[in-house]
């Protein structure tokens, strides 16, 4: 795959609208799905992200270079994996107990929520990114690649293969990728962790995570 | 074009405020101060008073009812109102009643807004788990649809007891309070606030104001789909007036910050900067932070531009003290209020 040119949003909620939207702006042709029939979520799409397809899942993820997790994190145990293996599939979920209640299987504080979704969906290749900043910024908070005030966020990956699409993807969106080597890494994006919530430029993002890369 | 009145508010969580010492004064006080603010806000001209639910230490406040009877007892123009109940982790049949008994006290003037809120104290509290949110909320909401029809209920479902031809009092006199959705940014409850005929309060905290005009259009949008004849649009957001910029810009930011940290520190996520907050109080962020004059500029143009014909400012800030709120309200009252009805009014409409 050389980029990616077809993106599935999956998540008809408060984020997947909003990343719908970057994307399109961005010219990504977008499909946006979410648990059910779409024409459910028709007039939602028609007024919250014009130019997005609402579809099946199924059908979504058929036509999709990059699969968008954007579900609530209690939806994902029952989340059917076999829906998307063999996808690209960026993981912007968030085990956010304070807000969103404790999920059994994100219990484990050995591991990051990303590794658990990564290890349940085994047939696929899972990268981290998104998570970290409000749906309500992501529109806003965008900025063109030479802009001194870009800000960045972090990518993270097993696959840097994987990482290095999903990099790009974020870039065209209106910000700095910074990446970081594993999805075990990818804990530091999440709630608690140095960069949730926190408007950085690559510097002072890179220095947050301790990585060091040339732009 | 606008078809419905023009009604200017104030909202409340009930925070614990300090004395002048910086000392935090009690529950039982702030609570009590909390009817004086009601009360003054009546006089001044406010149009409505929302009590949000919280169950926490810093916001002891989870019988708002309760404290918008004490209100109601002392006022008789001022509408009281809920910002929000959290019908999910309540009884619908409790919550319809105990507003139902304030409409009567009050001459019916109460009103409920019903949602999830910011805090989310009450799963804990009342054993109820978050991963069930929204079946609780869809199903409470139904069942509290149908109550506000009147007459006997026949109701099932999974979150409370069966009612069969149920008699549910008391009766309204004059039809049933009105009754909004709150909501944060969730178009699925936008579709069902439509669905079930409640007026849509955007709760908007954070960020430019203005990504929420597709809500409204979303939202006038359903109404029509479901064949219901259009409904109110408000706006709930965090503020402070004092006499000028600077003075309720030092007011406010100490106490916002204060209360960020802490959130920040239980939930993870990290501390706002000064930065952060001057764009927040500026023209695209989500606060209403100034003198009368600047608070009422933004609140004519965001109402203008999300087309809402309600505005609930939510005064106070964990700690400001109860002097500077009395003050806020007093200014809101008589200077802002009139002065947004006047922005508005004007055949140009304000420009952002
Ligand atoms: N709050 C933030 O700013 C933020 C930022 C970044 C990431 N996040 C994370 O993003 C995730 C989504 O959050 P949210 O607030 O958008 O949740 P939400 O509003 O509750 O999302 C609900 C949407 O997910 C859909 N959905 C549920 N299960 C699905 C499935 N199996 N397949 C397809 N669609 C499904 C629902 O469809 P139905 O209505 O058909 O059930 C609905 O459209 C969370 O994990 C959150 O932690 C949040």
């Amino acid at each position: 795959m050389m980029s990616i040119e077809r993106i599935a949003v999956l998540g008809a909620g408060h984020v997947g609208p909003a990343i719908a939207r970057v994307a399109i702006d961005a010219g990504y042709e977008v499909a946006i799905a979410a648990s059910g029939d779409p024409a459910d979520i028709e007039l939602i799409t028609g007024v919250l992200v014009p130019g997005a397809t609402p579809l099946w899942a199924a059908d979504a993820v058929a036509g999709a270079d990059l699969v968008v997790l954007a579900i609530p994190l209690h939806r994902f145990p029952v989340f059917d994996p076999a829906l998307v293996a063999g996808r690209l599939v960026v993981d912007v979920m968030n085990h956010w107990a304070p807000i969103d209640g404790h999920v059994a299987m994100f219990e484990d504080p050995a591991y990051g929520s990303s590794e658990i979704v990564a290890r349940r969906l085994a047939g696929a290749t899972v990268v981290k990114t998104l998570n970290h900043l409000g749906y309500h910024e992501l529109e806003d908070d965008r900025r063109p690649a030479d802009a001194a005030d870009r800000r960045a966020l972090g990518v993270a990956a097993d696959d840097p293969a994987a990482a290095a699409l999903v990099a790009e993807v974020v870039e065209r969106i209106g910000y700095d990728a910074v990446r970081l080597p594993s999805l075990r890494a990818g804990r530091l994006l999440q709630p608690g962790g140095p960069v949730f919530g926190a408007a950085l430029e690559r510097a002072a993002f890179e220095d947050a995570v301790g990585v060091r890369q040339a732009a | 074009m606008t078809t419905f009145p023009l009604v200017l508010g104030l909202d409340t969580f009930g925070d614990t405020t300090d004395d002048a010492q910086g000392r935090p004064l009690s529950h039982a006080q702030s609570i009590r101060d909390v009817v004086e603010q009601g009360v003054l806000a009546d006089h001044v001209g406010v149009d409505h008073i929302g009590i949000g639910e919280h169950h926490t230490p810093d916001m002891p406040m989870p019988a708002a009812d309760v404290v918008l009877s004490a209100i109601a007892a002392r006022t008789s123009r001022i509408r009281l109102g809920s910002a929000v109940t959290v019908l999910s982790s309540d009884d619908p049949v409790r919550v319809f009643q105990r507003f139902s008994t304030l409409n009567a006290i009050s001459g019916g003037r109460a009103e409920v807004i019903l949602g999830r809120g910011s805090s989310v104290d009450s799963f804990p509290l009342f054993g109820y788990d978050l991963a069930d949110y929204e079946d609780l909320f869809e199903e409470k909401t139904a069942l509290f649809a149908e109550l506000l029809k009147g007459g006997p209920v026949t109701w099932q479902g999974k979150t409370r007891a069966a009612l069969y031809e149920q008699d549910v009092v008391p009766y309204a006199e004059n039809g049933a309070f009105p009754v909004w959705i709150g909501v944060g940014g969730s178009p699925q409850s936008v579709i069902r606030a439509a669905r079930h005929g409640m007026s849509l309060m955007l709760a908007i905290i954070g960020g430019d104001p203005a990504r929420f005009t597709p809500f409204s259009d979303l939202f006038q949008k359903a109404l029509q789909r479901f064949g219901r004849d259009p409904l109110p649009v408000g706006v709930h957001a965090p503020g402070h007036v004092a006499a000028t910029d600077e003075q309720a810009r030092a007011e406010f930011w100490p106490y916002y910050l204060k209360v960020l940290r802490h959130y920040s520190r239980i939930r993870g996520f990290a501390v706002p900067n000064e930065a952060s907050f001057r764009r927040e109080i500026g023209p695209h962020g989500a606060l209403y932070v100034g003198s009368p004059e600047t608070v009422a500029q933004k609140i004519a143009v965001n109402m203008t531009r999300l087309g809402a014909t309600r505005f609930d400012l939510k005064y106070g800030m964990g700690g400001l003290a109860h002097e500077k709120l009395m003050t806020s309200i007093e200014l809101y009252g008589s200077q802002v209020i009139p002065r947004v009805r006047d922005l508005m009014a004007s055949p140009e409409a304000p420009e952002a």
